[in-house]
């Protein structure tokens, strides 16, 4: 029975490869699976480092204090020229009766905010009716004492070892006592421009300064983009002209960015004499940089569309124009907003090409028009990573847990945007 | 048709429009200050301080660095060029007469002054530093260690020292870290200037170099070491205090306002017996340190609201003095009589001349 024999060892090989086909198949998958669990432990490191070191800069600590609004410092008749901080620190003096002394006095004041006096000065000047009563508010607390009373400062140590002295340690042992100090959500992250003082610094001049460049970014780009790849893939016939236009928009798309932003120096500013630092300059360079990257995704959108289509429009009589704008168009849709709103994803995280315009720049106002002087997001995460005070470690973490947060919006919407209209052949 | 032109067309033609209206009309009624990074955190306080105080806008203040911003300044007269650049070192002969090529008379402010430390983890064992070991630390090329110098002349070998106890058996026997500040740098000038040259003057024969052949002299005084002893790390950045006191073998450069900061984290090595404090700063005794200045285009004064005004409250007592709130950020103040000085020039104007 040779025949039997042979049948036998042919399918022990057999076996033995079908065994070494799935075991090299279940290590594929497993190096697959390490890839992404890898991949998705650095992203989780990431996020919660930083939402963790982000936290401290979402509440802030107030003390509340009971303020005689005398006419000594404000009059009825015109509040907006009232010493509202002379009015805080004199209610601030008789809360500690003890302390007298120029210097201690100073001292004293310096556990205040300098934002203390903003909401006072907001009440009186919106009703000048509070003249002559008494309003028991809470102002907020200074970066310091604030970071201590959070436990990023060890109160422990040696004095010469931390920025709170005793003296302001007993400050604020008396007001713990008496139970005048609260945790409250920081307003001032949202509501303020920036400032040097990290308990005021807010992310809304930044905040606003990204949309404003988005919106000329989104204005300028869009349809100078759509309308080159329209005519590229649609309407231009194939030749040398063309291919080398292609590949010069392939490789505008990998140029770095601080180029777009020399050229931006050069042209717009320079030439033009367009204002620095204005969301009008930073949009255009900007628009320039994400032009490729939406030309680039609106052609393949373009082409994904099935010939017959096109055909179809034609054989019912269909001009050109009417098959782009009537069928193809509409149809490439959702590929071309995506596109674009991921090339303006990526341009809302550009930094580079703005410092040479001028917008990493400390801007206090809130910009209200595409001219006024203003910074955006990524310049502003920049700048409080590198003031000295301790509590803008935190303001940073929250400046980016706002940057993503923005970021994953817009891409939710690029993906809502897919689902919703995207059609298969 | 009609719907594409209203969507596509018509913003395109807007935006033209708009650039065209700006570019021709720019008034301008807020200050524009550029310069150096190290009186940014300065420049910006007294600049939110004027704009809560005065009936003025808040000035805009961009970190441009010195070089940076002097360029920006002499680039012309006109609202498209800014009014005050700040520098962490004094205006160079150049620039000044690019400056004065363009017709642009200035007024020099000097404002404080800034102490540049190197600092380690609070646990780290206290470095205690001259100049010469400073240099001896941080330079591409040193004297050979292992021949003796001729009067004139030592031969310059790559550095071949890689711990601390290399260079003197009283320092820490730890490998040498340094995190300074990148190339673009103010305060890596000013530490090149002050402290490695400074330091390589202890040696006689550098001494006569520096008459012989100053080039010569500034490559090998002034070029740090390519070989990881030395990283380049952000400048005055607070990553950089935190990469300090998780690693207790590193060593940072920057300015004296982090130290002071972070006092409970960072301690700063003693230079030549003086440790690095408000005091010995404001003295001189401390050796590394630098005076901040600003200047002033006075044409600008009095074509854009405020200038005089935000000048008068940078000047103040109560920013630059003894107890202003400059010093709580960090600033060394000059001398009570220097500032009655600056505070005159800057009232009067006084033009510079070099």
């Amino acid at each position: 029975m040779t025949d039997h024999s042979n049948l036998t060892s042919h399918a022990e090989a057999y076996e033995a490869r079908l065994k070494k086909r799935y075991r090299a198949e279940r290590r594929f998958r497993a190096y697959g699976m390490a890839a992404i669990i890898t991949a998705g432990m650095i992203l989780v490191f990431l996020l919660s480092s930083i939402v963790y070191s982000s936290l401290p800069a979402f509440s802030h600590h107030h003390m509340r204090l009971d303020i005689e609004v005398s006419s000594d410092y404000v009059s009825a008749d015109a509040p907006e020229q009232g010493n509202y901080l002379g009015l805080v620190r004199s209610a601030l003096r008789d809360q500690f009766h003890d302390v007298s002394g120029r210097r201690d006095k100073r001292a004293l004041y310096k556990i205040l905010s300098i934002g203390a006096s903003d909401e006072v000065q907001k009440r009186v000047i919106a009703n000048p009716d509070l003249v002559g009563t008494r309003l028991s508010l809470d102002v907020p607390l200074s970066d310091d004492i604030d970071l201590m009373l959070k436990g990023l400062i060890d109160r422990t140590l040696p004095e010469s070892d931390r920025i709170v002295s005793d003296r302001d340690l007993a400050w604020v042992d008396k007001l713990l006592a008496e139970d005048r100090i609260s945790r409250k959500f920081a307003v001032a992250l949202f509501a303020n421009g920036d400032s040097r003082e990290p308990e005021m610094a807010g992310i809304r001049g930044a905040l606003a300064g990204s949309l404003w460049t988005l919106l000329v970014t989104l204005i300028v780009s869009f349809p100078l983009g759509v309308l080159a790849a329209i005519y590229l893939e649609e309407v231009a016939p194939k030749n040398r002209a063309t291919a080398l236009i292609e590949v010069n928009i392939n490789n505008l798309a990998a140029v770095p960015s601080i180029v777009y932003g020399l050229l931006g120096l050069a042209v717009f500013i320079n030439f033009f004499h367009l204002p620095r630092s204005a969301p009008l300059v930073g949009g255009l360079v900007l628009a320039l940089m994400t032009l490729p990257r939406i030309i680039i995704p609106t052609r393949a959108a373009f082409a994904s569309i099935p010939p017959s289509i096109r055909e179809a429009a034609l054989g019912v009589g269909a001009s050109r124009t009417q098959v782009i704008m009537h069928h193809v168009l509409p149809l490439a849709m959702p590929g071309i907003l995506t596109g674009t709103i991921i090339g303006l994803a990526q341009a809302a995280g550009e930094t580079a090409p703005l410092l040479m315009i001028g917008m990493m720049a400390f801007i206090v106002d809130v910009p209200g028009d595409v001219t006024a002087k203003a910074t955006v997001l990524p310049a502003q995460i920049y700048m409080w990573a590198n003031n000295p005070e301790r509590a803008f470690v935190a303001r940073t973490s929250a400046g980016i847990v706002v940057l993503l947060t923005l970021l994953l919006v817009v891409n939710a919407t690029a993906i809502y945007f897919r689902r919703r209209f995207e059609k298969r052949w | 048709m009609n719907k594409f032109k209203t969507v596509l067309v018509q913003p395109i033609l807007a935006m033209l429009i708009g650039v065209a209206m700006v570019s021709g009309a720019q008034a301008r009624d807020q200050i524009e200050i550029v310069g150096s990074s190290t009186v940014f955190p300065f420049a910006t306080s007294v600049a939110e301080q004027f704009g809560r105080t005065s009936k003025f806008k808040t000035p805009v203040v961009e970190s441009t660095g010195s070089g940076g911003g002097l360029k920006l300044f002499c680039a012309g007269i006109g609202l498209e060029h800014p009014d005050i650049t700040n520098a962490s070192r004094r205006i160079k002969g150049k620039e000044f007469k690019n400056c004065q090529a363009k017709g642009i008379d200035i007024t020099e402010i000097v404002v404080g002054f800034d102490g540049i430390v190197l600092a380690n983890a609070k646990g780290a064992p206290q470095l205690n530093l001259t100049r010469q070991q400073i240099y001896l630390a941080t330079a591409k090329m040193v004297p050979n260690p292992d021949k003796p110098c001729q009067s004139n002349w030592c031969e310059p070998v790559k550095n071949p020292y890689m711990k601390w106890s290399d260079i003197d058996a009283s320092l820490p026997d730890v490998k040498i870290e340094i995190l300074g500040p990148p190339p673009t740098s103010g305060t890596r000038d000013a530490f090149q200037e002050l402290a490695m040259s400074k330091g390589a003057n202890k040696f006689p024969h550098m001494k006569k170099l520096k008459k012989a052949d100053k080039s010569m002299w500034k490559k090998l005084t002034r070029t740090v070491r390519e070989d990881g002893a030395w990283i380049d790390a952000g400048e005055n950045d607070n990553l950089m205090v935190q990469k300090l006191s998780a690693n207790p073998k590193a060593v940072g450069v920057f300015g004296f306002s982090f130290l002071d900061q972070n006092s409970d984290r960072l301690k700063g090595a003693i230079v030549e017996g003086v440790e690095p404090s408000f005091e010995n700063i404001a003295d001189g005794k401390y050796g590394i340190s630098r005076s901040l200045y600003f200047y002033i285009k006075q044409a600008h004064v009095g074509t854009v609201p405020g200038i005089s005004e935000f000048v008068a409250e940078f000047t103040s007592e109560k920013a630059f003095g003894e107890d202003g709130y400059l010093v709580d950020k960090g600033l060394i103040p000059l001398p009570a009589s220097e500032r009655q000085k600056y505070r005159n020039d800057g009232k009067n104007l006084t033009k510079l001349s070099m």
